[in-house]
């Protein structure tokens, strides 16, 4: 069996920089220094200074606790939800079941990130509202994983073995049915962070995200993107930082796939 | 008289399965329900139990369960007498304790939907129980897939007796077993009987087991009755021709 270790620790880094970011900055990640804008990367400034003479390093540190916080709680928020509403519906079936499914397909039927931005603009931007925005879209996908993982766990023998024991239908919900999906459901998850984080950084990067003075590695690109000829560090720094986070995040996911075999 | 089928007719998705199906059953009595696959022996099994599930229904007749019509109980009402009045044995006993959880942690679990009974009771009892089935106590603590055939069973028997229900429903429990295992569960079975005076249903498509274990037979094709009878009226004066065939078939 392969070690979860190394990504395990990759990611648990990560999370680390992000949840101490305020005490592993070197220089505070808001303060403007217009003397020292747009400094090339030096042994005082290790990434530079953007146009405002922030520490770059800093901002991409500080940055780390929005985009990771933000994307992990997005995550949690809607695979919990997402596997609630699948999971009641492939168990109780019925015209609950019709409505709820036929709601997820039509959140399934637009393309994600094309709906996440309508949604997210017609909220007027801010982080909350395009997470908020992805909430909406990201749920009917583990709805539709659950669902399909309680139907076929109905249909075993053990299922009827604890209807007959007369337990009720929350308790079967909670002992038999949630424990048995946890699986896949963590895996999908998992595989699911680095797109989370990709699209929350997106919705950021056109302005529709966190906004300004916010450390937001999608709102620092975007910062970055006129100069990425004068001053190409100021957007290679997020893009760095996010490239190494998904990538990490992924393989992390890839991983616990393999070992945990779970479905995709 | 602890069971009574009246007129029985239950259909999956409109579609008739069983057709006026009648039989009755006393206290302490073991009535074995035979046919071949297919036939709607287990259809009827479990519209006695409440578990026909998604499609099914009862469309016709009524079933009195010690006294009180259990035709098409509530959901609430069933979870009263499912477990503790009525036990189930399920044909692949493995398969019907949920993969990740502890055989005794499943069965305590059960259990505390009907008593409030402490663990250190419930393994007292549960161990009493195993002791007569030739099961070992340390099958509380294993998980269900590390359990083989015959244990699995016998660990079934034990989900299904430990509320000691006046009604045990048995779906072909000795199918999945080989031979020598099956003689082990029907003597298993037999011996509940005679401990707990409990009235058993067994649906078997094996006529030796039949003769073996029954008091009362009744025959079932494509879901209608074919005949229903004593042990000696079945085997010995059997009326239809389907019986008779049956018979032949087995050799008996």
């Amino acid at each position: 069996m392969k070690s979860l270790t190394p990504y395990f620790a990759a990611a648990g880094t990560l999370i680390f920089i992000a949840v101490f970011a305020d005490f592993l900055t070197p220089y505070d990640p808001y303060v403007q220094d217009l003397e020292g804008a747009l400094t090339p990367p030096n042994s005082t400034n290790l990434l530079g200074t953007d146009r405002y003479g922030r520490d770059v390093l800093s901002r991409v540190i500080v940055g780390s606790q929005t985009t990771l916080c933000a994307s992990l709680l997005l995550l949690a928020t809607i695979s919990t939800v997402g596997s609630v509403i699948g999971a009641i519906c492939g168990y109780s079936g019925g015209r609950l079941d019709t409505f709820l499914m036929r709601l997820s397909d039509i959140f399934l039927a637009f393309p994600q990130m094309v709906f996440a931005i309508a949604a997210a603009g017609a909220l007027g931007g801010g982080l909350l509202n395009a997470a908020a925005a992805l909430a909406v879209i990201g749920w009917p996908k583990y709805a539709r994983i659950a669902r399909g993982l309680v139907l076929s766990i109905r249909s075993m023998t053990y299922f009827d073995a604890v209807k007959m024991s007369g337990s009720s239908s929350v308790q079967i919900l909670f002992a038999h049915v949630f424990p048995n999906i946890a699986g896949p459901i963590l895996v999908t998850a998992a595989l699911d962070i680095g797109t989370i984080i990709m699209e929350l950084a997106g919705l950021s990067f056109l302005g529709l995200g966190a906004m300004p003075p916010t450390a937001e590695w999608g709102a620092m690109m975007n910062n970055g993107r006129s100069m990425l000829q004068t001053a190409p560090w100021v957007i290679l720094a997020p893009g760095t930082a996010i490239f190494i986070t998904v990538a990490t995040f992924n393989l992390l996911g890839d991983n616990l796939r393999d070992v945990l075999g779970g479905q995709r | 008289m602890i069971l009574q089928v009246e007129d029985l007719s239950v259909a999956y998705y409109g579609k008739k399965i069983v057709r006026d199906v009648n039989f009755s059953v006393e206290k302490g009595e073991i009535l074995v329900i035979a046919g071949e696959s297919g036939s709607g022996k287990s259809t009827i099994l479990k519209s006695i139990g409440g578990l026909l599930g998604k499609g099914g229904n009862i469309i016709d007749g009524q079933i009195f369960f010690d006294g009180k019509e259990i035709t098409n109980l509530p959901d609430s009402e069933r979870r009263k007498i499912s477990g503790d009045s009525i036990g189930y044995i399920f044909q692949n006993a493995g398969a019907s304790f949920c993969p990740i959880r502890k055989i005794g942690e499943q069965i305590f679990e059960s259990v505390k939907s009907h008593r409030d009974w402490s663990k250190n009771d419930f393994i007292a009892r549960a161990e009493e129980i195993m002791l007569k089935i030739n099961l070992k106590p340390e099958i509380l603590e294993e998980y269900p897939f590390k359990l083989s055939g015959g244990m699995a069973q016998r660990a079934g028997i034990l989900a299904a007796t430990i509320l000691e229900p006046k009604l045990l429903l048995a779906d072909e429990p000795t199918s999945a077993l080989d031979i020598v295992t099956q003689a082990g569960v029907v003597k298993e079975l037999l011996k509940l009987r005679e401990r707990l005076k409990i009235s058993i249903i067994l649906v078997t498509h094996d006529l030796k087991i039949a003769k073996f274990m029954a008091d009362k037979v009744l025959i079932i094709k494509n879901g209608s009755q074919i005949e229903f009878g004593t042990k000696n009226q079945i085997f010995n004066a059997p009326q239809e021709l389907y019986t008779r065939e049956l018979l032949e078939a087995a050799n008996l």
